[in-house]
């Protein structure tokens, strides 16, 4: 017992202070990206070509981001001789649609609006999630899965993850949804009582991620139920994950 | 007598017509007999052929640090020596499910992954092809009795974990015996290798498990460079090196605590949620990715550390390994933890050998098997590591090996750090050459992770085959369990803590 309480005050209290403080990220964290096609010489197409899943566009003098298809590998960044393009350490990333997840040159960034009213009045305080992992690489879930150890504290924001689908307010996907978890999935979303909101966490979940066209999944959620949060990357940094959340809650405006 | 082999060492090409073709008996009687002379299965796959399959078998064996292949061209159905040679049985069954052929006699005859084989119209159990084939649809193993009763639990869980399907067949609290049914991963990797390397080759690899992104890219890399020749620089060996290292350190720090917490004992289970997350964090400090995504490239790595980043990542690591230490000894020092610990979920020696078992939970009972000694690649051609074996194999050992395995790790690191060679990170990879074979294999923290690959007559992948640890060790699992408490499967499940899309892939 002594041991303890010495170990105790030893490991402190190290609770991120995020979102009353900004997040501290890894210099190479690769975050928003930061499109200037004034950079592009004409007929480049360096970045696209380097894109194994067609993420970037580049058309006229401006260049596109595809969030939901990238998986922040950073080919793009190594083939761009100009460097026209880079990751910045922004990691608020989510969406409420899944055109929100495009970066588009010289267009204002939309951030994660909060759900409606009568949703907020709902789940605001205290929401619930059941968690079905369905295929992908177990990144996202392990992730996800940080966020209630004691340096995020998710209980903190009223948030939780339960062990029904029954208990839950809404479904929070991982995976691009493999033909043997589909069922599984579907039954899940069933189960969850109405009103009830779906997160897309990760580039599986929100369009196959790393194995997208792959005839064994379904290249993630979107065409198979509604989704209120997509949040992107491979897996999406803990910041990104609680930044979108707390932002459809209405937690950050 | 072990028939003779194509013996290649780990990381080496040879022209695949080196590989010898034997008769399928004599094959099946070489496997049989490579294993009584102390060889072990590390991989065991077929090509399908208009007739059947040809069918590789990748042995290796640890005392002189040998990798020995031979073929054998099978027709649609081939004599099991599951009951004979029980490491065998999986790959039979796998060879079952994608070639379409049946081995003959197999005591557990049962799809792996329920998908179709890569062979039109061809299905080892005869299911029509107009039907969709179900997960878990299949002869569970059943105990009938008074008093027996059967719970049966997934594949979705109660936590945030990857979907599986478990039976427990039980008297009263006893478990007789857990059968567990996977698949439900399953994204169709190795289909979508073949023909390639394609451009989104590399990342399927990163991703077959994340948690062992390193593991599993290192070992696709090593392939590639031995088919291109290409040749890896000094610094990049160190690098992935200190990469794989911290994986290891993330993963096992994350598992000790998960341990504690299913025990449920708080204090080593909340210091070591976070502490995982330092050493994550010192990857990402490399590469940008908590995952190392990105870090292993064909011909070096994607990033290189400079002077300032590696006085950062000692500091970090000193840091580290004294909040690791001090929560860790909490649990030795706890008698209610250790007496929770000892006896739960022991697995003899024997079975293990048997199975097949490897990594960790081999180690817990005593197999001293470590693919960074017995078949050095990379940077543990020049620097070893220690290897740290038990012998009670219960949960209490494989904690112990995770602990101990941790202390070489942070050793390896700090080592590699103050040492890294000049030069440059990354050379040009190369085009692969044809009609060739080449062995890969890692140590991923879980254990021996194998890759084969076989390029046609023009350089591509005609066939790429990976064995993830976990492929050897679910049965391990299961095994382990018998005899016990329900109440310690979590225990159990997490001492192992095996990967279900590495295995599903
Ligand atoms: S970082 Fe994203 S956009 Fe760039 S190459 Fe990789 S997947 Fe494509
Ligand atoms: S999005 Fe990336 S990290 Fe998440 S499950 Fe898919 S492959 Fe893994």
């Amino acid at each position: 017992m002594i041991r303890a309480m010495l170990a105790r005050i030893r490991q402190g209290h190290r609770t991120t202070g995020y979102p009353r403080v900004p997040a501290v990220l890894p210099e190479r964290f690769r975050g928003y990206p930061r499109l200037d096609p004034s950079r592009c010489p004409g007929g480049c197409h360096a970045c696209g070509d380097a894109c194994a899943y067609g993420a970037i566009t580049h058309e006229a003098g401006t260049l596109r981001l595809d969030m939901g298809k990238c998986i922040f590998c950073p080919e793009c960044v190594d083939a761009c001789p100009h460097e026209a393009l880079a990751f910045g350490n922004d990691a608020q990333l989510s969406s409420n649609t899944r055109e929100g997840l495009v970066v588009l040159s010289g267009e204002e960034r939309q951030k994660t609006r909060a759900m409606g009213d009568e949703l907020i009045s709902l789940f605001g305080r205290s929401i619930k999630f059941r968690e079905v992992s369905a295929g992908g690489c177990n990144g996202c879930e392990a992730d996800t899965n940080v966020l209630s150890t004691i340096g995020w504290d998710l209980g903190r924001f009223g948030v939780q993850f339960v062990a029904s689908p029954r208990h839950a307010d809404g479904l929070w996907i991982t995976g691009p949804v493999t033909a043997n978890m589909k069922e599984a999935v579907r039954i899940a979303y069933e189960a969850v009582p109405s009103p009830k909101i779906v997160v897309a966490c990760g580039a599986c979940a929100i369009g196959g991620g790393p194995y997208a066209g792959s005839p064994e999944a379904s290249d993630g959620i979107g065409g198979l139920l509604p989704v209120d949060l997509y949040i992107p990357g491979c897996p999406p940094h803990p910041v990104t994950i609680l930044d979108g959340l707390l932002r459809l809650l209405g937690k950050i405006r | 007598m072990k028939p003779d082999f194509l013996i290649l060492g780990n990381g080496a090409a040879a022209p695949a017509r080196d590989i010898p073709v034997y008769e399928i008996d004599r094959f099946l009687q070489g496997i049989i007999d490579a294993v009584d002379d102390g060889w072990r299965i590390s991989s065991w796959f077929g090509v399908p052929t208009p007739g059947g399959a040809t069918l590789y078998c990748v042995l290796s064996f640890k005392q002189d640090g040998q990798i020995g292949i031979m073929a054998a061209e099978a027709g649609l159905s081939f004599t099991s020596i599951a009951g004979l040679c029980p490491q065998a049985s999986l790959f039979e069954r796998e060879i079952a499910e994608q070639c379409g052929i049946v081995p003959e006699g197999h005591p557990w005859f049962k799809p792996v992954r329920f998908h179709r084989s890569f062979v039109r119209g061809r299905d080892a159990w005869g299911r029509p092809e107009a039907d969709p084939i179900l997960p878990g649809i299949m002869d569970f193993y059943r105990v009938e009795g008074e008093s027996v009763h059967e719970v049966a639990v997934g594949p979705i869980h109660a936590g945030i974990i990857e979907p599986g399907h478990f039976r427990f067949q039980c008297h009263g609290e006893q478990v007789f015996h857990l059968e567990i049914s996977l698949g439900y991963q399953h994204r169709g990797i190795e289909q979508a290798l073949m023909g390639g390397p394609h451009p989104k080759s590399p990342y399927m690899i990163e991703a077959a498990a994340g948690d062992t992104t390193v593991g599993h890219s290192q070992a696709w890399c090593m392939a590639l460079e031995a088919l291109s020749g290409c040749r890896v620089p000094a610094r990049a060996e160190a690098l992935r090196g200190i990469a794989l290292e911290l994986e290891r350190l993330a993963n096992h720090t994350g598992d000790l605590g998960a341990i504690a917490g299913d025990i449920g004992y708080l204090p080593t289970s909340s210091f070591c949620g976070r502490i995982r997350g330092d050493f994550l964090n010192m990857t990402a400090m490399i590469c940008g990715s908590r995952f190392g995504r990105g870090l292993v490239r064909h011909g070096g790595t994607g990033f290189d550390l400079g002077a300032r980043e590696v006085d950062e990542m000692l500091a970090r690591l000193a840091e580290a390994r004294r909040d690791l230490t001090n929560a860790v000894d909490l649990l030795w020092n706890t008698p209610s933890v250790m007496g929770r610990l000892e006896n739960t979920g022991a697995l003899a020696p024997d079975l293990a050998r048997e199975l097949g078992l490897v990594g960790p939970p081999a180690r817990a009972c005593g197999l001293a098997l470590d693919v960074r000694r017995d078949h050095p690649f990379g940077i543990y051609r020049v620097a070893q590591i220690p290897l740290v074996a038990g012998h009670h194999g219960d949960v209490c050992a494989r904690s112990m090996i995770r602990w101990l395995e941790c202390e070489k790790s942070l050793d390896f690191i700090g080592e590699q750090l103050l040492q890294l060679p000049g030069g440059p990170f990354r050379n040009p990879g190369g085009e692969l050459a044809p009609g060739h074979v080449t062995v890969a294999m890692t140590e991923g923290w879980r254990g021996e992770i194998c890759h084969v690959a076989l390029t046609d007559a023009s350089g591509r992948l005609a066939r790429y085959k990976i064995v993830d640890p976990s492929f050897h060790n679910w049965q391990g699992l299961s095994i382990a369990l018998r005899g016990q408490q329900i109440s310690d499967f979590p225990l159990c499940n997490k001492s192992f803590n095996l990967s279900y899309c590495g295995f599903d892939l």
